[in-house]
Order: structure tokens, then sequence, then C-alpha cells
């Protein structure tokens, strides 16, 4: 197909004004000044001054074993929740529990923020602790807001799914627990996969729950990047961003190749099915 | 193979939560000592200097035979630490507030009387730095830093003979150039100095002139700024601003071609002092104390002011042949303009905190002139 030139032009612009941002910052990461306006010269300078930075790195490692683990459980809950909901007979309880479910991410970042927090803070003082913030109580905060997106993309591969597909393996002498693991959880497969990547960069770049919920020594590098602003944030940040932004490039490559697979897999599958080759 | 994966999962999920149990269970036999402080406020490690918290927590093994983790977290504001630490969900050890912010503070009961038998380095402080406004017993601090708010001018944009006192920042020549602090406080703080008023008036009438002088120069100014002013300054996009004299500094820096930025002080200004405390939901009184002290001794002290660039009220580092060499003397004759009488300057011209009447009568004004 071709592009009409005001097409062109207009995807032009677009493109320009989602990555020039993203440009800017790689370009200056190899500044070797710290000047954002002057580019004098290239080098490596403020990658090594990132890797010396034990703050920053114990920040980054923090991110990552929260969103690690905070992915992964709601991935796990939010599966498990989808079929629950998918399974109800009585169609209103299966409304008003998908109502409820989207409650956390309809709900402004910081009404979710706040309402966590006091809610720890109380259950805190219940017990007498010292300290209500800590790991777990973020760790339970991402879960909360992931749930909703990961319950999101299962739901509607299980609707998808033909239903007599796991009564046939049934029929055929499967248990329901290994139908399940059979026959089902290949079928939304993909929803899984989709979710956890949400649940993840979700959890990866939260600043405002985050920041309503970190306790004492816990802080994520969102957190740690906005405290910088007493002075200036340094450039080892561009660094930073622009390692950050070629690793989520190279796992987005990864996941779209595989997804390419897949669905030509698939499509092989029905094209061998419907001509009966099979 | 996509069993494999989701098998996967699940074992990476219990490792985590196992990890997390393991990871509560061993704090006993190590101390913990919670640190806040303002982000970028210490010396960490980098371009090669000093990493404070792993000297600390080496110091500590050494003299004690104790292995103390210190968790050290970070803060934008005063204000942001406030609200974190009278959440009751947190409990630190040490906090680096600004004076405003110690005396509301301590009158609120949110601070404990320092020991100072633990504390011996204290004696290493300038006397200019004890019993100020905030903390006139000197029971609950140990001054960390000072700076004085002065004016930073392009001198390639600027003509010498402007130069002097708040009125470059009020000079139409300049239109368009001129960069105001986008907080009510210092930036009604300009106009007062600059008329001659007291900062801390609680009198209406007082305000009200100092914002008929914020209104006049409102044309002429650019835009009101936070730490926008470092890049701004730093590319020459705006040629007049005031800020601190340590942030002067890393402006400095990091200035491009063709822009020379200097700096002077008015004769009237503001002057700020952030201070060592521990908050009353403090655990480990003993080792936080112990902290304060090592964050006075030579080598941290030198370190942190080197990293800063904010001025030491501390003796052992201002009168550092080392520091007094790395800084240069110009550098020494800016940060340092004349400690003897500073805590009468201090006590006259500092922001101190006044009532939530008065505060929010700034504040309408504040956004009368912004909006208007």
């Amino acid at each position: 197909m071709k592009m009409k030139p005001i097409a062109k032009v207009y995807t032009a612009l677009l493109m320009l004004f989602l990555f020039a941002p993203i440009a800017i910052l790689i370009v200056f990461s190899f500044n070797s000044a710290k000047s954002l306006s002057v580019f004098s010269g290239f080098s490596l300078h403020w990658y090594q001054e990132l890797l010396r930075d034990s703050e920053t790195l114990d920040a980054v490692r923090n991110t990552l074993v929260l969103a690690v683990s905070a992915s992964v459980i709601s991935t796990l809950m939010g599966t498990a929740a989808a079929v629950g909901i998918y399974r109800l007979r009585s169609r209103y309880l299966r409304a008003a529990l998908d109502t409820v479910t989207n409650i956390p991410m309809i709900n402004p970042d910081i009404i979710t923020g706040i309402s966590l927090m006091l809610m720890f803070v109380f259950v805190g003082r219940f017990f007498g602790a010292a300290t209500s913030l800590n790991f777990g109580t973020m760790l339970i905060s991402h879960i909360t807001f992931c749930l909703p997106y990961v319950i999101l993309q299962v739901l509607p591969k299980l609707q998808q799914m033909d239903h007599a597909l796991p009564e046939a393996a049934m029929d055929l002498g499967c248990t329901p627990l290994k139908a399940f693991f059979k026959v089902e959880v290949p079928e939304i497969m993909p929803g899984i996969v989709t979710g956890l990547i949400m649940a993840f960069t979700l959890s990866l770049d939260d600043f405002v729950i985050s920041y309503f919920t970190s306790g004492n020594g816990f802080q994520t590098l969102p957190i740690r990047i906005y405290n910088m602003t007493k002075k200036t944030v340094t450039p080892k940040m561009y660094a930073l961003a622009t390692l950050i932004f070629f690793v989520i490039l190279a796992m987005l490559l990864i996941t779209n190749l595989m997804d390419a697979n897949t669905a030509t897999d698939v499509q092989d599958a029905k094209r061998r099915r419907n001509t009966g080759t099979q | 193979m996509k069993k494999k994966l989701l098998a996967l999962l699940a074992a990476a999920a219990m490792l985590l939560s196992l990890a997390v149990l393991t990871g509560c269970g061993s704090s006993n036999e190590t101390l913990t000592l919670n640190v806040y402080n303002w982000g970028e406020y210490i010396s960490d490690g980098s371009e090669g200097s000093l990493d404070t918290v792993k000297a600390f927590e080496e110091y500590y093994q050494k003299e004690f035979g104790k292995k103390v983790r210190v968790n050290y977290t970070t803060y934008a504001s005063n204000e942001d630490m406030y609200a974190k630490l009278s959440s009751g969900a947190v409990s630190y050890d040490v906090i680096i507030p600004s004076d405003y912010m110690i005396a509301r503070m301590r009158d609120e009961n949110m601070l404990l009387p320092l020991n100072f038998d633990n504390i011996p380095n204290y004696q290493y402080i300038n006397e200019s730095f004890r019993n100020l406004y905030y903390d006139p017993d000197n029971q609950y601090t140990v001054p960390y830093t000072y700076g004085i708010v002065g004016v930073i001018y392009n001198a390639a944009a600027v003509d010498e003979a402007d130069v002097g006192d708040w009125d470059l920042m009020w000079n139409s020549k300049y239109a368009g150039q001129i960069l105001q602090f986008n907080n009510s406080r210092d930036a009604f703080g300009t106009a007062m100095y600059k008329l001659d008023l007291d900062v801390n008036t609680t009198d209406h009438a007082v305000w009200d002139q100092a914002l008929a002088e914020l209104q006049t120069q409102k044309p002429l100014v650019q835009s009101y700024v936070m730490d926008e002013i470092y890049n701004m300054m730093e590319s020459g996009e705006a040629a007049v601003g005031a800020y601190y004299a340590g942030d002067y500094f890393t402006m400095l820096d990091a200035e491009a071609d063709g822009v020379d930025l200097c700096f002077y002080y008015p004769e009237r200004t503001n002057y700020y002092v952030d201070a060592m405390c521990i908050p009353n939901c403090c655990q480990q009184k003993d080792l936080a104390e112990c902290f304060i002290n090592f964050m006075l001794s030579a080598e941290p002290a030198i370190a942190n002011a080197e990293y800063t660039y904010y001025a030491s009220p501390n003796s052992l580092v201002y009168e550092d042949a080392g520091y007094q060499e790395d800084l240069g003397e110009e550098t020494m004759a800016i940060l340092y303009p004349g400690i003897e009488n500073f805590s009468e300057l201090y006590n006259t011209y500092a922001y101190q905190n006044l009532d939530n009447e008065t505060l929010s009568y700034i504040t309408t004004l504040w956004e009368t002139l912004k909006i208007g």
C-alpha cells in the first residue's frame, strides 16, 4: 500500500514527537560535560559514574525486585481470579465482580496511594508496630493496582476459548485439573503473558502509589530521581534511562517476534485443520 | 514449553517470597539505622568522592565491632519529609531538615533532645551557628550546612554597571531574561529585601507592599522557576536569577560556551541552615547520635562540603588547608563571606515559621500575582 504525501508528513511528525525526547536523552547521556545544552564531546563518563553510584544501583535493584515479584504474584492471582469469574453461573454476580475489579484501575493513583497508606498505618497502629510501611506494603500496593490489568487480559481469552475444548478433554479421560493445565492454560497463555508484561511495566514506572506507600530504606528508582531535584538531575540518570530504554526495546522486539511466530503457527494449524490434511 | 514457562513463574514467585521472609529474619543480628536526607545532599562515592554511608558502616564495625546497615533514603522538600514523618507510618533515626521546618517540628514535639556526650565533635561547630532562633538552647540540632541567597548573572549579557543589590532583578533593560523564584516565600523575600521590609512580619499591609513590587517586576520576568534555573542559566537562556551560593558553583561547572556566570550578595538577603536532628520516631538514639558525630568528623564533613558545594559551619572543614585549596580562593570568598557576625544577620533576615493565618494570606497574594 502506498502512502499519500500528507499521510507521510503526518506519520513523520508523529514519530518526531514520540521519539525526539528519547533521542535527545540518549545523545546527552554520551555528553562528556554536565550541560544539557551543549554537546562537548562523546564519552562514556556518565555510564562509569552510574556504575559507581551505589544509591542509584540499589534503587534499580529495589525497583526490579518489586516489579518482578509484583508482576508474577499478580499474574498468578489475576489468572486464578479470571478463571473464577469466568466460571460463575450468575450473570449478575459476574458483572458485579467485573466492576469491582475495575475500580482500582479507574481510581486515580493518588487516591489509591493515600488510601493504601492510611490502611497500612491503621493496621500497623492496631498491632502496635513502630513502622507500618516497608517492602511488604509496597508489594501489596503494587499487586493491588496490577491485578485488574491481568484480569482484563485473561478474561477475554477465556471467553474466546471454545467451551467444548475442556469438556472434550475431560470426556477423553482428563481430570478437571489436568484439563485446566493441558487445555485451558495453553489457550489463554497469550493473555497471561500480556498481563504479566503489563503488570511488570506498570509496577516498574509507578511513582504516585509507591511514593505514598514506601517506607524506611526501600526506595524505588522513580522516587530516587524525583528526590534529586534539590540539585539537578545528573546526566547519570540519562545514562540509566538510555540503558532502560534499550532493555525494554529488546524485550519488546523479542515478544513481538515470538508473537509473530505463534500467530503463524496458529494460522498454519487452522489451515491444516480446515483442509483436512491433519 | 508453555507448561515449563508456567512452572518457572511459579518457582520464581516461591523463591522471591522465601527471599523476602529470610530477609526479615536476619535483621536481628545487624543494627539498622534509618537516615532520611535531601536528595543529592551527601557525598555518595561519585566522581571518586567518599561514599559516606559505606564509610560509616565500616567505621562502626571497626570501632564497636558490630555490624550496622544504613538505610539511606531521600526526600525532595521539607514538606515531603514532614508529611511522611507525621503520617506515623515510618520510623527514621536521623533527618536533616531546614531551619523553619525544625522550628515547626520542635513546636509540635516531633524532635528528641540530643545527648551531646555522644556527639563530642560538636565542639568544632562555629559559635555563630549555636543558639539560632530555631533551637535557642541548642538542644535538638547539629548544623550540617548553611547558605546565603545571592544574585547570579551572565556577565556576557549583563552590563557590569547595572550590577548591584536587588535592583538588577527589576532592571527593565533585561526584560524577558530575568528568573524569579517559583515559591511564594522566596519570591516575596526578594521584593522585601529590596524594599528593606521585615520578611517575618505578620502585618498584611507590608505583604501587600511586597506584592506591588513583584507586580511591577512581573512583565520583566521570563519565568518563575525552581530547579529549572540550572539549565536556563547554564545555557544562557536567562541572564539574571537569584539562588543559593552553593548552587551557583554547580551551574558554573556546567556553563555553556559564551556564558560567563557571576555572583554577588545583595546587602540584605536570605540565610538558611540545614541541621541534623533526631525525630521522636527514632528507634536507635545512641546509634543516631554516633552517626551525627561521624558526620562531623573531618573526612566525611569535608567530603560532604565538597560534594554539595554548600558552606559548612564545621571548623574542621573551613579551616582545612586541603579543602581551601580544592575550592580555590574565589570560591572560598563567596561561600564564606564574613562568618563572624552570622548569627546576628541570620536572626534578622532568615525566614522564620509564620502563623497559619499569615501563610494563607501570602498564598492568596501569590495566586493574585501568578494569575493576575
